[in-house]
């Protein structure tokens, strides 16, 4: 009878306890960290005061000196570092929204692509995406950069799409809108248009849900997005003027410029990110169970109302959290624009930690802004995951 | 009277519109006419791709030829296409960079010994697989390091110490137990044999700086060193994201997710323009090693989370098994739960061993010439200047990243198709 009662665990001495064993293990590890540190920092200090270098942020106050070929916002040369390095925050920014939404589209058509019946375009997707994905991104990034400058014209012998864009060595020129004043209510307008929109399509789904009645939806809300503000555009008398670029001596005045070593980062990131995607979406779809595919058949839908209804949101499930991680991807490999000379947040770095030769402040920033985005992604991937997680029994 | 056939009918060819080659064309590719439409962009597409391509590189390529002049089109008369006398010229720096011609015996040698111990370990058959593990993983290091570095003081210090260790595990070698006695005494000779070879005349090896490497043998150092280095380390990074301990996981996760949040770039500045500073001067590192310890602590961040989700794979009965029988933690871990997990994650670590080899790319932001820095260094001669000069070289560079990474894919495909059906349920 005795042997049944659970007994308490032998007394071991304290040096084997794994309790206070563990406490021991963390006390030394953080010990050695701690003096680790403390070296790194001493060194660090003696070899900052050799090279006359002042550690802080206040290098950050200092003339630029040096110009940016593409500025979001006003910079001219006169201006601070700190303003440099915000403009080449905002060129980061900007690549990384672009190439997301582009390289998502292509990466879902390349996807799809590959699961085709069509053999020929089956097999197109596939050595797409092998290339794609076995060739390295700086040399993929540095072959499209070349290519653009070698085989786009001289301003003279600009390529032009009617009067409106010019392509040449130069860059990409499209019109520059002039606002009036009154734009901002054809904005507003088209923000009223996509809440009206989103409303309506809600309700529409409502409605159908619970009476099954089906309410029109396209034209609805293409009137509400498209339509509405163009009438308030017309009605407030245009208030946008065109500017045309034009050639006026060797090179293209007027416009707005898009210089090719944006355009070539572009195409390289999202070439390079939609071979990704692709692999992810395709394995999305395949993940979804063939039995709904037959049951949703045997039920007389469409194949397309399948796809939509059925098979992607399920679909979803499985591609939205390593399709996060490839936005994120996307976000630090534009990094590379340092390669081929666009001012992202990495080029216009360097040439500060050049000049001002604060290598650890600069690191530091990099790291700070890099990981704000990271945990941002993560965080939306996190609240996404709940939100879609399969509430089991 | 039969109602049941007693004997088994052959099986019949297939009805004729069902089998065929033709039936396949019909079915896959003009079953529509949007099917139609898509199969003849498709086929053109290809065909101008291949078009450009052959014609580029074959048809109108310029084969031989001495300097410009055989690849300009005036020149020739004839359209020129690529030029490959450039690269034929251009070969020996493309490959080493800069290293001492007359040493260049030694990279191959280099090169021809690291195949030798890793073939055998790639393909699943061949015995012996730890021991051509050490041979690979901890022996070949050595090996390489001093035939590509040469002699310098480091390497003299490393002989002696081989020296030392080798009689140490020699007397060792007397007392251990005897199932252990033959890997003691072959570990102990290989150290003597190195300390022998070392004095006996290879020792004079001529030191060659690593600012002199350049090439595709850099891009190897470093995607091989990055790997082979990361792995110890990022195993116990990823034991220490396990970890129960607070202070070891905070570390853990600390370190890995800082890693993985910043692109390799600002790891690469990080490494060669921070770290100076926490070094003191007399041991400052250079270039190459510099982008080698940053390339290592990106790949042990990586490679630690890969190596979690096998750790995760392991059924817990495994660890409480190896608990029950009463094995240490260190044990359990290296004789039953590591063992494992390491098998099953061998494709990942393929995969991110092909995704550093094309990140070596990016050491030319920091002034290391790897293939694609030589590429670019070689534009500059105006011995080779022509308007096809730029594509050739791209043609050339693609070529040999596409072979070498869509092999090492295909390896890995290979492998967990391997694994899988060893573990398939079904």
């Amino acid at each position: 009878m005795a042997d049944y009662i659970a007994e308490k665990p032998p007394k071991v001495p304290f040096y084997n306890d794994p309790f206070y064993r563990g406490i021991l293990f963390q006390l030394a590890l953080f010990v050695i960290v701690a003096f680790l540190g403390y070296q790194m920092y001493d060194n660090a200090r003696i070899n900052i005061a050799k090279q006359n270098l002042v550690t802080g942020f206040n290098f950050l106050q200092n003339t630029a000196g040096f110009q940016i070929p593409q500025a979001l916002i006003p910079y001219h040369e006169g201006m601070s570092y700190g303003r440099a390095f915000v403009v080449s925050i905002l060129n980061t920014l900007l690549v990384a929204v672009i190439g997301v939404f582009f390289a998502t589209i292509l990466g879902f058509a390349v996807g799809v692509a590959r699961l085709s019946k069509n053999w020929v375009v089956a097999r197109m997707a596939y050595w797409y995406v092998e290339f794609i994905r076995n060739l390295p991104l700086l040399f993929q990034l540095i072959f499209w950069y070349l290519v653009l400058i070698n085989v786009l014209p001289a301003p003279r012998d600009s390529l032009a799409i009617s009067d409106l864009i010019f392509v040449n060595q130069r860059g990409l020129y499209v019109p520059d809108f002039f606002d009036s004043g009154l734009f901002k209510f054809v904005l507003g307008a088209l923000v009223l248009g996509l809440l009206a929109a989103v409303f309506w399509n809600k309700n529409v789904t409502k409605k159908q849900e619970t009476t099954g009645q089906q309410l029109p939806r396209l034209l609805p809300t293409l009137g509400l997005i498209v339509v509405f503000p163009l009438l308030v555009y017309f009605a407030l008398g245009q208030p946008l003027t065109i500017e045309k670029p034009a050639l006026s001596g060797f090179n293209i005045r007027g416009g707005i410029s898009v210089i090719p070593e944006l355009v070539a980062l572009l195409i390289g990131l999202v070439t390079y990110t939609a071979g990704f995607i692709a692999e992810i979406v395709r394995s999305g779809i395949q993940a979804v169970n063939y039995g709904q595919t037959e049951a949703g058949r045997s039920l007389g839908l469409q194949e397309g109302k399948i796809l939509n209804l059925i098979v992607i949101p399920q679909a979803l499930r499985v591609i939205v959290p390593p399709l996060t991680s490839q936005f994120l991807n996307l976000a630090k490999n534009s990094s590379l624009a340092v390669g081929i000379g666009y001012p992202d947040m990495v080029s216009v770095g360097q040439t500060i930690l050049n000049q001002s030769g604060q290598a650890i402040e600069v690191v530091a920033m990099w790291m700070a802004v890099y990981l704000t985005i990271s945990i941002t992604i993560s965080l939306f991937m996190n609240w996404y995951n709940a939100k879609i997680a399969l509430v089991e029994r | 009277m039969n109602y049941v056939s007693t004997k088994i009918l052959e099986a019949q060819p297939a009805p004729d519109g069902t089998v065929g080659a033709w039936v396949w064309v019909r079915k896959n590719l003009i079953s529509s006419p949007l099917n139609i439409i898509l199969t003849l962009i498709g086929l053109y597409a290809i065909y101008k791709l291949f078009y450009v391509l052959i014609n580029f590189g074959i048809v109108t390529a310029v084969w031989t030829g001495e300097d410009r002049d055989a690849c300009l089109a005036d020149k020739i008369g004839r359209e020129v296409g690529a030029c490959w006398p450039y690269v034929h010229a251009k070969f020996g720096q493309f490959m080493y960079g800069f290293y001492t011609h007359e040493e260049r015996w030694r990279v191959n040698v280099t090169g021809l010994l690291g195949l030798l111990f890793l073939v055998p370990l790639l393909i699943p058959k061949v015995p012996y697989k730890t021991l051509n593990a050490v041979l690979f993983f901890v022996i070949y290091p050595f090996i390489a390091f001093y035939l590509l570095v040469g002699k310098i003081p480091f390497t003299t210090t490393l002989a002696y110490i081989s020296l030392f260790a080798s009689i140490a595990v020699l007397v060792y070698a007397i007392f251990a137990p005897t199932n252990k006695r033959l890997w003691v005494a072959f570990g102990a000779s290989l150290l003597i044999a190195f300390y022998v070879l070392f004095y006996m005349g290879l020792g004079a090896l001529p030191h060659v700086e690593s600012s002199r490497w350049g090439g595709f043998l850099v891009s190897l150092v470093v995607a091989i060193t990055g790997i082979v280095v990361s792995m110890p380390v990022s195993i116990m990074l990823a034991l220490g994201r396990r970890s129960r301990l607070p202070v070891v996981r905070f570390f853990s996760v600390g370190f890995i997710e800082l890693i993985r949040g910043v692109p390799l770039i600002t790891v690469l500045f990080f490494a060669t323009y921070v770290l100076p500073f926490f070094i003191p001067r007399e041991w400052s590192p250079d270039g190459l090693l510099r982008v080698l310890i940053g390339v290592s602590l990106f790949s042990a961040a990586y490679l630690a989370e890969i190596i979690r989700g096998g750790l995760q794979a392991i059924p817990k009965g495994q660890f409480e098994g190896a608990q029950a029988l009463g094995l240490s933690y260190s044990k359990m871990m290296g004789l039953i739960v590591l063992p494992q997990a390491l098998k099953h994650v061998i494709p990942g670590i393929v995969n991110t061993f092909i995704g550093l080899f094309k990140d070596t790319t990016l050491v030319i932001i920091v002034s290391i010439l790897d293939l694609l820095g030589v590429l670019r260094a070689s534009f500059a001669d105006s011995k080779w200047s022509t308007p096809t000069t730029f594509f050739t070289a791209f043609l050339f560079a693609g070529i040999i990243y596409f072979v070498c990474c869509y092999a090492m894919s295909r390896y890995s495909i290979f492998v967990e198709n391997r694994l899988n059906t060893g573990h398939k349920r079904s």
